[in-house]
């Protein structure tokens, strides 16, 4: 229940990275790799440590495929596990808790999943693996589960409306993406969501959910034979069809915009930035790295510095790149009361221009490659970090020894060519400021 | 679902023997150290828990535990503000600190060989914090800050706020951790500095370390740097017990928001103060039954059968240092309105207390349970966080190992009498948060920013 999160309170916001990101499982795991049949994509590494086993089901069917119709990705998805293969919803919810597996549903911009955690004893493996199949390949699309999911996510949706954060989050993607599909809200609008018809969904599921588009990602405690099973049963059923389109390009900004937006909130929401890179970017590593020095160190960086420990402005500031197929954005945030807002945003936008101008110096690049390196063993320390990252190498075709050169190529970044990135692809000049709160 | 679950049992009790040993120390200073050894991968979490957080503060300090765990990364003579946390991040850690109720925390996880690093730096704060104004007062409005971002922006957590403070009078429980704004407004330094003399010693820490580590060499690292650290008298905190509570209070929180919420809670006991040791984990089996997941009673009944909510949950902590709550909350639909919302929740505990539960509805909880203990070692930092929680509010860390064990012996008999004997309305708290206008949509921010504004 949502009352109880607000207990515990945090110095930094990093809270959220310690809840999802923790260790376990040594060397480097070499990660093994094959195509069904039927063309779906297999990422796989053992880890015998826990009799437990993860998978997880992605399809390119994110949001970016709603094609004018918000939310129909994500409708599709939250429909899956609501009834497949005449089982009701609360009937595969009983079964699914009953073995202690855990069994869900999500969906983003550029794909949606399933996902399934079971201990791995056949006893338990094997219903469990029938079930994720079962909504996989045989979701139902029942009208009932349909409407009420539909005004569920609508008052979600109006939920959302409370928080200026989310309204500056997506108001953000809308300003910065304009015409392009990264544009609207994956989740719809309370007027997209209910202009949805049901057979939308059963073609947007028809067309997405087939294996040629199906990145299957699994880490646990079984061996290669028993893995090829496994994903043969879950999806080997399902039709090849067609992987989805590339994701169209996303035209750079042109000229800087600021919107300001009155929400009845004591502090101010400020998100601002720009398209910022793609996965397998040739510039990712000398951005990512970068940007390390200027806010994305957590608790330590040159934004962190200016606009929290030198002047208690702001309770969480930071920057980030969120590479997609696509130019995701490079996106700056922070909060401050209401009447602090321009003195907060004048600070962080000197910050990112001097940045822009100079770049860090050696001392703080070699800190971070510190810290980045460093802090290595620690990104694949549990089998759940190794799937997220399973998926993003198999979604985002990234090469299959990308987590054996991560710290090679982190260290090959010079000062010299982070200025230089940064002056390519970084313009201060250029970028949507979406400010959202309430009367100073 | 019986063999499946005697399997789970099995496979549970097999990796809690299997999975790291636990070893307990007392250093002479009275510091406890609990170390875990988990092998699977080339890292360690560092934890240290001090017995204090908001239920050990009072009326006009409060607050003062979570601001002190701000300034405790504003340096001390030997590592100045700053220095800290560069530190830990050039080691290639994460680092964090939490303040909740009963405890205040700080964690680093590192590769192996760096444990030294925060040994050195988490003692040195221990006893040699140097608390100064410049620093405190730019860090108290981070904190205000914090509060308008966790609290006075979001209309649920403002109504539970509220909530807290009305379902109890003179217990502790009753205060937020973040703190009132106005004891924010009026913290002085001379009050964090009482604060970190009172709490911060060996002897009223624990220092919680699991991953690839040889207990005996953290054991040597522990006496190099936390021993010499001096002890404190600890003067533990009064009682404080809630009187009796004599009917049922409600309350109406208005605030900008778009839609309604209800959330109301029943006292209870903890395992800490329970009288009966099996109460605490019938009416955690009680919680589970209501909302332990899609297939339970509320999400089942209330959000697909009735489709009166469009969510709805239970929730209750039997690891807590006082008696709390077990609540129960609910949003409605566009169609339903929270006093529907409450009568549907009243309803499912009056066929608690009437019927027992089902001996399908236990299996399933048990199995979920049994589960989870398998999934949490996928996580060496909820491992430690099990261990400091328990010891920090007095308890045994092995209560954490015996859990699945009790979970196991709730029969369904004891779930009906928890029910019946805490679910009743002269113990009943209920709020409602009341949306007012969030003035019709958007209208254009002033641009002007006009001068200082009292907040």
């Amino acid at each position: 229940m949502d009352t109880r999160i607000m207990m515990v309170f945090y110095r930094g916001i990093a809270a959220v990275l310690w809840l999802a990101v923790i260790p376990a499982v040594s060397a480097m795991p070499a990660i093994q790799h094959w195509v069904t049949d039927n063309g779906a994509r297999v990422y796989f590494v053992p880890a015998p440590e826990l009799p437990m086993v993860d998978i997880n089901v992605t399809f390119a069917a994110g949001g970016v495929r709603d094609d004018g119709h918000a939310g129909l990705a994500h409708m599709t998805s939250t429909l899956l596990d609501m009834g497949a293969a005449g089982l009701g919803a609360d009937e595969i919810a009983r079964r699914v808790e009953s073995l202690g597996a855990e069994l869900s549903t999500g969906s983003a911009r550029d794909m949606a999943w399933v996902k399934l955690r079971s201990l791995s004893d056949s006893v338990h493996l094997q219903p469990a693996l029938k079930l994720l199949a079962d909504v996989i390949n045989q979701p139902d699309f029942n009208n009932k589960d349909f409407e009420r999911e539909r005004k569920r996510t609508q008052v979600a949706i109006q939920r959302s409306e409370q928080s200026p954060a989310t309204v500056a989050g997506y108001t953000f993607f809308q300003s910065v993406y304009g015409d392009h599909p990264y544009a609207p809200r994956p989740s719809g609008t309370v007027d997209s969501i209910g202009a949805l018809q049901l057979e939308q969904l059963k073609a947007f599921y028809k067309e997405y959910y087939v294996a040629r588009n199906v990145v299957f990602s699994i880490v646990g405690d079984l061996d290669r034979k028993a893995a090829e099973q496994l994903a043969g049963q879950v999806i080997g059923q399902l039709p090849a069809g067609n992987r989805a389109p590339a994701v169209v390009p996303v035209p750079a900004l042109t000229k800087a915009q600021e919107q300001r937006i009155y929400h009845p909130s004591t502090q101010t929401h400020v998100r601002m930035g720009a398209p910022g890179m793609h996965r397998g970017d040739p510039d990712y590593f000398t951005l990512y790295v970068g940007n390390h020095v200027l806010g994305g160190g957590g608790l330590v960086s040159r934004l962190f510095e200016e606009v929290r420990e030198k002047r208690g402005l702001s309770y969480s500031v930071n920057s980030y790149f969120s590479p997609m197929e696509q130019d995701g954005p490079y996106l700056f945030s922070l909060q401050t009361r209401n009447d602090q807002v321009d003195e907060a945003l004048t600070v962080m936008r000197e910050t990112l221009q001097e940045f822009v101008d100079k770049g860090p110096t050696e001392k703080e690049l070699l800190a971070s490659k510190k810290n980045i390196t460093g802090g290595f063993p620690l990104r694949i320390a549990s089998n759940s970090s190794i799937l997220d990252y399973l998926n993003v190498i198999g979604f985002y075709d990234l090469p299959l020894n990308y987590l054996e050169t991560f710290n090679d190529k982190v260290m090959a970044v010079t000062r010299e060519q982070i200025v230089d990135a940064f002056q390519r692809r970084v313009s201060p000049d250029t970028m949507e400021t979406i400010i959202v709160g309430g009367d100073g | 679902m019986r063999s499946l679950l005697a399997t789970g049992l099995f496979l549970a009790s097999q990796l809690v023997l299997a999975s790291g040993a636990v070893h307990e120390y007392q250093l002479d200073n009275g510091l406890k150290l609990i170390v875990r050894e988990d092998h699977r991968a080339p890292v360690v979490v560092s934890q240290v828990w001090y017995k204090v957080g908001a239920s050990y503060e009072h009326d006009g300090i409060t607050g003062v535990s979570h601001v002190l765990e701000h300034m405790m990364f504003k340096g001390t003579d030997d590592y100045p503000a700053g220095e800290f946390s560069r530190i830990i991040s050039e080691n290639g850690g994460s680092e964090n600190a939490f303040t909740s109720k009963d405890y205040t925390a700080y964690f680093q996880r590192l590769e192996k060989s760096r444990l030294a690093v925060s040994f050195e730096l988490e003692s040195d704060r221990m006893r040699n914090l140097h608390l100064q104004e410049e620093e405190f007062l730019k860090e108290i409005n981070v904190v205000m800050e914090e509060r308008r971002m966790r609290t006075d922006d979001k209309p649920t957590a403002l109504t539970y706020e509220q909530f807290a403070a009305t379902a109890f009078i003179s217990s502790s429980v009753r205060i937020p951790t973040i703190g009132w704004m106005n004891d924010l407004e009026n913290m002085e330094l001379s009050d964090l500095q009482h604060w970190y003399e009172r709490w911060y010693a060996p002897n009223n820490a624990i220092v919680v370390v699991v991953g690839d580590v040889d207990p005996e060499a953290v054991l040597k690292l522990a006496k190099q740097y936390f021993e010499p650290l001096q002890p404190e008298v600890i003067v533990p905190p009064k009682p404080r017990l809630e009187p009796p509570q004599k009917g049922r209070r409600d309350i109406t929180v208005k605030a900008p928001a778009e839609v309604p919420y209800t959330v109301m809670g029943y006292k209870a006991p903890v395992l800490a103060t329970a009288e009966e040791r099996w109460e605490p984990y019938a009416l955690e089996v009680l919680a589970n039954v209501l909302d332990g997941g899609d297939s339970a009673r509320l999400t089942r009944d209330l959000v697909r059968g009735s489709q009166i909510a469009t969510s709805a949950g239970a929730g209750y902590d039997l690891y807590d240092r006082q008696a709390g709550l077990f609540m129960l909350d609910g949003t409605p639909t566009e169609s339903s309105t929270v006093a529907e919302i409450q009568k549907a929740l009243f309803e499912q505990i009056q066929r608690l207390q009437d019927e027992p539960v089902t001996d399908e509805e236990l299996t399933r909880i048990k199995s979920g349970v049994v589960a989870s203990a398998v999934y949490e070692l996928d996580s060496v930092f909820y491992q430690a966080m099990k261990i400091g929680q328990l010891e920090a509010i007095g308890l045994d860390w092995r209560l954490a190992v015996e859990y699945v064990d009790r979970i196991n012996a709730v029969t369904a008999e004891q779930v009906q009498a928890v029910a019946k004997k805490y679910l009743v309305e002269e113990a009943l708290t209920v709020a409602v948060l009341d949306p007012l206008p969030m003035e019709a949509g958007r209208k254009p921010r002033p641009q002007s920013n006009g001068g200082g504004h009292g907040h």
